[in-house]
């Protein structure tokens, strides 16, 4: 397992104050938004904030992504040529489909090359929030190997199929299932919609569950207070967890008797398994569980 | 560069800094800076907006800059932004 | 002369007198002397309401050269203060000493009074507004001296302040002079502050827009003190009075360093049955208020006391079986004003019993956490509530350095840098608490255990938080900031701080404009 990524944050870019402090908010992931979060007179002044602030600021080893505009528009285009200048760890494509994202594998190739980077090192974040993207996500996810994760936008792809958002969620139940298992298939993240309700704690707590109980590896928010939450109920159980040290307990056993192969409870442990409870057990000692 | 309109970038937001740009054709480099942190970072912040005029090669300009505590990054920025907008 | 702490301090000042410099935090206590107090008892028949301010002031015939008192429970909705002060000038009263427990931004025609004389000196434990500004300027004629809650009412009670006249703001009063502040339109709950003034003074007025008919009940500055009682329309704005409730801040920033802030309360191991609580009013305080009720909550822990300013929220984790009483000073909101009036274990304290260093015991010794702000701290450790970065004076001790040195452990909440000015520095502007009493301050990126306190380090090591030095705070802060240019201050000194133990721990310099 990579970095943990249970929470990716969203950061209005305009916003040098809160730029400033994306980095102690304690989420896993920082969403840097040039898209929706600023407006249209103010997209370049935001890039170039943006740029610098990458460049200047400590984000404390906090992942940090840069959510661009549409590849549609000339500011979308902009900003992969600037900001790609600064190294973030990935850039998020908007209303992604594969054209998107090839175009934008090639644009970062390019910069890379010329600028000496370590070639692919920038990564691609597809955010996924039209009835295409979602059909299509498996050619998105291979449009690039750039591709780190899908980060799912419940609230424009409702828009797209012309249907109501709930805080319940029924209505996106394909959605959530389709991307958990495409990027379980492909091995990346999948990410959750943010719940937009600040004010509603119960149904944060549910939607997070439900989520989860779907195989969303990580939620986005989109306000700090939402952070510890998400955090509490993706972090593993008491069960995960003493099932993960038997694991790891029976393996060293057996590996200090020589033997390759071993079972626990009567059942075959293999490598998915034991790297499984690897993971249970980094993500337990993450939430301060072990 | 050459500023040929007017232009501005930033907000008075606390910690942001409001640059407003206007052409000074031939008179050289007119700073009008105000700040909340006047007498501990006047003359960083002036020499920070200096650099960057120098930088995006500006020899000309009028200037003007109200600070709320803007950090150097921030200023940078909005003052490549005013001057983009203005050329 | 340096003191201890290093700080530049004439062994003579102008318009002060001697200085005692500071030797240390717990270094004058020992045999303590109280002043005598001169007194004109009341004979049977004597009828103690007035009908003017006017007249109380000649019945006590003030003279040139008076110190008179007032307290600050109405805050910044205070109408007594200025409402004096006019019938004091209309008297051509010249030369006056004003010991007003703290000054807000509605006291601004003292400046004025400054000005042309009238008043020459005041003593104050919290100065904001344009009074605050205008001393920074040198427009007070002696050097302002600032106390601190606890240390006022020492210099009360041992004569370093002579009070002639105390006036004492009464949102109820009887007709001979029985005071409570829980009753009547301007009530403002405890009465904490205005103790000692009465107490101490020569003469004592009680101005009040609730006259009652003997006896007041309940009575919390009594009959015995009290010389003449005048009744005024209104002695302060409600609105500036107490606040409508004090609000948790909302800031994420500020959520994290109070939550971090439990964390180490929490592994400090002070958390259990009997623990004692003290944090000021502001919404991170708050804030930190809140994570530890969760975490007794959690751990079924029955507190002692919460004490200090009381705010509603203080009041809530009472009111929820958190704490076994409160000790209050004074109150901060309609809440704290209503659970004074009616809870019963909800007690009062006094200046003096709160946080005197010379008396038999104040409340702050028994404090086992105590939640700080802080304008600067310095590699010492030593706090700065006094002035802002640029010099000029916008606060003042209050409690601060009462209660971090009785306190088992002084926390300093604060954001690392606000309006790109760090608050961890090299050297405070002005040490207003000594860095020997302050054990730990707490920022979002880090914090810093002062090294005396060997023992918390070893406690904090095995939590997950961000341990660092404070060298290493402040460098983390230049580095996003840079480096600011030194103030240059002027040599003139525009107030003497003193310690609450009356020994001089810094000056305030005038500012050079």
């Amino acid at each position: 397992m990579d970095r943990p990524r249970r929470t990716m944050l969203f950061i209005p870019g305009n916003n040098p104050s809160m730029l400033q402090n994306a980095g102690i908010l304690g989420a896993d992931s920082v969403i840097l938004d040039l898209e929706d979060a600023v407006s249209i007179t103010e997209k370049d002044s935001a890039r170039i904030l943006v740029k610098n602030a990458i460049e200047a600021l400590d984000f404390y080893g906090t992942e940090i992504v840069v959510r661009i505009n549409p590849l549609s528009s000339d500011f979308g285009i902009k900003d992969i040529e600037e900001i790609a200048l600064v190294e973030p760890d990935a850039l998020m494509v908007t209303k992604a489909t594969e054209e998107d994202v090839r175009k934008a594998c090639e644009l970062l190739t390019k910069i890379e090359e010329k600028e000496g980077f370590i070639p692919k090192s920038i990564k691609l974040f597809p955010l996924i929030e039209t009835a295409y993207g979602l059909e299509n996500v498996k050619e998105i996810i291979k449009a690039s190997d750039r591709v780190i994760g899908i980060l799912l936008g419940a609230e424009d792809l409702t828009a797209d199929l012309e249907i109501r958002r709930t805080a319940e969620g029924k209505e996106i139940f394909y959605a959530r299932s389709k991307i958990a298992v495409t990027c379980k298939a492909c091995k990346i993240d999948a990410i959750d919609t943010p719940f937009t309700d600040i004010n509603d704690g119960e149904g944060f707590i549910k939607d997070i569950n439900t989520a989860k109980s779907l195989g969303m590896t990580g939620k986005a928010a989109i306000n700090p207070r939402q952070i510890d939450t998400i955090h509490e109920i993706f972090a593993p159980s008491k069960e995960e967890i003493r099932y993960a040290k038997d694991v790891i307990k029976a393996m060293e056993e057996a590996q200090s008797q020589g033997k390759g192969v071993f079972s626990l409870n009567g059942k075959m442990v293999d490598a998915p398994i034991i790297t499984r409870a690897e993971n249970v057990l980094k993500k337990a000692r993450l939430a301060g569980l072990v | 560069m050459n500023i040929v309109n007017p232009a501005k970038a930033g907000t008075m937001e606390s910690s942001d800094i409001y640059i407003i740009v206007s052409p000074n054709e031939g008179g050289g480099i007119i700073l009008d800076l105000e700040s909340i942190v006047m007498k501990q970072f006047g003359k960083q912040i002036e020499e920070v907006i200096l650099k960057t005029l120098y930088r995006l090669n500006v020899k000309d300009i009028h200037l003007v800059a109200k600070d709320r505590g803007a950090l150097d990054y921030t200023i940078r920025a909005r003052v490549e932004a005013a001057i983009k907008r203005a050329i | 002369m340096k003191n201890i702490l290093g700080r530049e301090i004439p062994e003579y000042i102008q318009g002060y007198g001697a200085v005692k410099p500071f030797k240390g935090a717990y270094k004058s206590l020992g045999n303590v002397q109280k002043k005598s107090v001169k007194l004109h008892s009341a004979a049977p028949t004597q009828e103690k309401v007035l009908g003017s301010i006017k007249e109380a002031l000649e019945k006590c015939n003030i003279k040139d050269g008076a110190t008179i008192s007032f307290h600050h429970h109405l805050r910044n909705g205070d109408y007594v203060l200025n409402m004096v002060l006019e019938e004091i000038y209309k008297m051509g009263i010249k030369d006056l000493k004003i010991a007003v427990s703290s000054v807000f931004p509605i006291h601004e025609p003292l400046v004025d009074y400054m000005r042309n004389g009238m008043v020459t000196g005041i003593y104050a434990n919290y100065i904001s507004g344009p009074v605050a500004e205008a001393i920074s300027r040198g427009e007070l004629r002696s050097p302002a001296i600032m106390h601190t809650h606890g240390g006022r009412a020492r210099a009360i009670e041992s004569g370093d302040i002579e009070i002639d006249i105390a006036f004492i703001a009464a949102p109820t009063c009887d007709t001979y002079g029985n005071i409570n502040g829980v009753d009547g339109k301007s009530a403002c709950g405890a009465l904490g502050y205005a103790v000692p003034d009465a107490q101490y003074a020569e003469k004592t007025i009680a101005l009040t827009d609730n006259l009652v008919p003997y006896p007041a009940c309940p009575i919390e500055i009594s009959q015995e003190y009290t010389d003449y009682v005048v009744q005024v329309d209104s002695i302060g704005d409600i609105k500036g009075i107490v606040s409508g409730t004090t609000m948790i801040t909302k800031d994420p920033v500020g959520l994290k360093i109070a939550k971090m802030t439990s964390q180490l309360i929490g592994a400090s191991g002070l958390i259990r049955d009997g623990f004692s609580f003290q944090t000021g009013a502001g919404g991170t305080s708050l804030a930190v208020a809140a994570y530890v009720k969760e975490w007794m909550q959690r751990n079924n822990i029955k507190g002692s006391f919460a004490s200090g300013g009381i705010t509603g929220y203080i009041v809530k984790m009472f009111e929820e079986g958190l704490f076994e009483t409160l000790f209050d000073v004074q109150c901060f909101d309609l809440q704290a004003v209503e659970s004074y009036r009616n809870n019963k274990k909800h007690q009062g304290m006094s200046a003096s019993m709160y946080g005197n260093p010379h008396n038999k015991g104040a409340v702050v010794n028994n404090l086992d956490v105590m939640i700080l702000g802080a304008t600067e701290i310095d590699l010492d450790f030593n706090v700065n509530v006094t002035t802002g970065s640029s010099g000029v004076i916008m606060g003042g001790s209050g409690g601060h350095s009462d209660t971090a040195a009785g306190a088992k452990l002084a926390i300093v909440v604060t954001q690392l840098i606000k309006g790109r000015l760090s608050i961890v520095v090299d050297r405070v502007t002005t040490v207003t608490t000594p860095g020997e009493t302050i054990d730990v301050v707490v920022t979002e990126r880090g914090i810093a255990v002062n090294p005396l306190r060997k023992d918390l380090i070893e406690k904090l090591e095995k939590t997950d938080l961000p341990l660092m030095s404070i060298e290493e705070l402040k460098n983390m802060a230049e580095k996003m900031t840079g480096v600011p240019e030194k103030i240059e201050l002027d040599d003139k000194i525009v107030a003497v701080v003193e310690y609450r133990d009356g020994t001089v721990i810094d000056v305030v310099r005038k500012i050079r404009e």
